[in-house]
């Protein structure tokens, strides 16, 4: 692991990637990198091969071929469970909807981050003292401060709700990389507003990167840079709507 | 740690799902109990059956099969096809290498139980179980031709008290015009409990049996009756006897003393060895037993097929979390151990209760048990039943690696990608 700043956070180079069942290509990206602390708006339309990509990312599927280096470490490379380590260790994930184990409650939920990485349990422990100090603490960045909300179930809660304890999940323990799919789409405008400002502005506190995958425009302004994933992945160019979709 | 997590995680989701949960557990529990209990009832029934007589060497009646001979000498089932002459009996008890002889009279009843007419010897020599001798709870042998004791169930069902009168009925079915009515028999004893035939039989001597049919011929009470006290003055030696049990010196003489009788010139007779003839009896019960145990263990693989059935169900509903897991860190062997461990928590749960069930079970039905003659100590959990308790954890293990096993494929093939 580099400390140096001029190497990037994450670099791709000349990803490809298909799934097994699949007749073509679906991920074709010469090149991609993200800085540290940066934060990055990709812009994709539904069968642009987003979620495709985060998988990879993630290192939960592996290319057919290229480099994805995070933190100057080839996640390709690495055997399986140590990739899976790597996941738990250096990226946060927040998803579009039911983020969320429903059977957990709040507390729970997001302290199992750490369960699967004692890094980051020991980066929690290290700002809070004890991990429901960190949850609470996260969770009143995000503006949930009622402390009685870590004890509840999560189903208790408000979408808006859900998706910032997802969010609070992705946080604790100040992972490198935090990787957004379309958190904001199941919420409303206003709140939508207000939950993208709340994230960021917390990932800043924590020296977060942001991955923020989204189909909605309005939001990249918010954003050090914004990447069409059309313009990014060649694999997409040329194929007809409805087997973009099946290509997913 | 992250095996604990995992058992964490799945005993949080089970208690999620709580109806179909309680609903796989209670089958699972049901099922174990009817194969603990299956297997124990035939265990105690065959231990039960082959503890009925023991310490008697050679079994001697009129000759017939082996079976029937100790069907109806033993277990006082089905009626003799012939009897012996009493010279015979004496003739053999008195042979050198013969301990002791108890002579079997049988052929009428009281009210569904048999009368068995025998000597003092049989309250001496008798065996059951491991050697164990009869002993009364109440009263004493018969003395006098009119005496009689009753075994441990006679007593219980019919309510009597020692000195209570007896009338006896000719044969096996209790008729009003069959009856023995002008010679009652007085209770001088009852018999204490040996979960055998024995608690079912009313005992008198062999001369109250001849008092009884002193005036009988042919199956009908003859014009000349002869009172109860009149009987008494006339010579009461029995001539003939349906059968008798031998003890002998030495067991070397068994085969020896078994040839003698089975060729002797006088009289057609079969001598067996009730252990033979008990296994040989037992060979034909053994086919229902083990139809009943075939059974149980049907219905235990059924209840694992019911569970399957849920936790692949929920599988499907659980693609989300397990997608959520994944990108948490989670491995695909800890999503197979995940899933894997669900049906395993179950049938550990399962046993549990099936075995507390059958616990508190054997102790209820303790004395109803009993009632049939089936002896289950409380001790019968044992070495065998946490075998097969093993075993059905073990099949729960299999069983939970086809979810498990799917849940691991899956998480493989979606990545992240699951959409609702």
């Amino acid at each position: 692991m580099s400390t140096d700043t001029n190497t990037p956070l994450l670099s791709v180079e000349n990803l490809r990637f298909r799934w097994p069942s699949g007749q073509r290509d679906v991920i074709e990206i010469p090149e991609l990198s993200i800085q540290q602390g940066e934060r990055v708006f990709i812009k994709g339309e539904s069968g642009s091969g987003k979620t495709t990509l985060l998988s990879l990312l993630g290192g939960i599927n592996l290319p057919d071929s290229g480099t994805i280096k995070l933190i100057g470490t080839d996640i390709a490379q690495l055997k399986q469970s140590h990739r899976d380590q790597f996941r738990a260790d250096h990226i946060g994930f927040v998803f579009q909807l039911f983020n969320l184990i429903p059977y957990l409650s709040v507390l729970e939920n997001i302290t199992l981050a750490c369960a699967f990485s004692k890094c980051r349990k020991a980066k929690a422990l290290a700002k809070s003292g004890t991990l429901e100090d960190e949850a609470y603490r996260l969770l009143s960045h995000l503006q949930l401060q009622d402390r009685r909300l870590l004890a509840k179930p999560v189903s208790d809660l408000s979408v808006g709700q859900q998706q910032r304890v997802a969010a609070a999940r992705a946080l604790i323990g100040s992972p490198e990389l935090i990787i957004a799919d379309e958190p904001t789409s199941a919420l409303d405008a206003d709140t939508r507003e207000h939950f993208l400002s709340l994230l960021l502005s917390e990932c800043e506190y924590s020296g977060s990167s942001v991955l923020f995958v989204s189909h909605d425009p309005s939001l990249e302004n918010s954003f050090d840079r914004s990447i069409y994933l059309s313009a990014l992945n060649r694999a997409v160019v040329g194929l007809p709507a409805d087997q973009q979709e099946s290509a997913l | 740690m992250n095996l604990l997590l995992l058992l964490k995680l799945t005993f949080k989701s089970i208690l999620n799902r709580k109806f179909t949960s309680y609903l796989t557990l209670f089958s699972i529990c049901i099922s174990v109990f009817l194969l603990l209990g299956v297997d124990t009832v035939r265990k105690e029934a065959k231990h039960s059956f082959t503890n009925t007589i023991s310490g008697t060497d050679l079994l001697v009646g009129a000759r017939s099969g082996s079976v029937q001979l100790l069907l109806y000498s033993v277990f006082r089932i089905g009626n003799a096809t012939n009897n012996i002459g009493w010279d015979s009996y004496q003739k053999i008890s008195a042979h050198r290498s013969v301990a002791w002889s108890i002579p079997i009279s049988l052929g009428d009843s009281h009210k569904g139980f048999r009368v068995m007419g025998t000597t003092e010897a049989y309250f001496k020599h008798y065996r059951f179980a491991d050697e164990q001798a009869l002993g009364f709870k109440a009263g004493k042998a018969f003395s006098a031709v009119y005496d009689t004791v009753i075994g441990a169930e006679v007593a219980e069902k019919l309510g009597y008290q020692l000195g209570d009168e007896l009338t006896l009925a000719h044969g096996v079915y209790d008729t009003d015009f069959a009856r023995h009515d002008d010679k009652p028999f007085v209770l001088t004893g009852i018999l204490a409990r040996t979960g055998t035939p024995v608690d079912r039989t009313i005992h008198i001597s062999l001369q109250g049996i001849e008092a009884l049919h002193i005036d009988w011929k042919t199956g009908t009470r003859s014009r000349e009756t002869v009172s109860a006290q009149n009987a008494l003055k006339l010579e009461l030696q029995p001539t003939q006897i349906t059968a008798f049990m031998l003890g002998l010196n030495s067991k070397m003489d068994i085969f020896r003393v078994q040839r003698a009788i089975n060729s002797y010139k006088k009289e057609p007779m079969l001598a067996v060895l009730p252990g033979l003839a008990l296994g040989e009896l037992w060979q034909l019960i053994d086919v229902a037993e083990k139809a009943l145990l075939v059974i149980a263990v049907f219905v235990l693989l059924n209840s694992f097929v019911g569970l399957l059935t849920v936790i692949l169900t929920s599988l499907n509903e659980r693609r989300r979390e397990i997608a959520i897991l994944r990108s948490l860190g989670c491995r695909p062997i800890q999503i197979f151990i995940l899933l894997a461990s669900e049906s395993l928590l179950f049938a550990i749960v399962g046993c549990f209760l099936g075995a507390l069930l059958f616990l508190i079970a054997t102790v209820l039905s303790h004395s109803i048990l009993q009632e049939y003659g089936l002896h289950i100590p409380l001790s019968s959990f044992g070495s065998e039943q946490l075998v097969l308790i093993a075993a059905v954890i073990g099949v729960s293990f299999l069983v939970g690696s086809i979810p498990g096993y799917r849940a691991y494929k899956q998480s493989l093939a979606d990545g992240m990608s699951i959409k609702l």
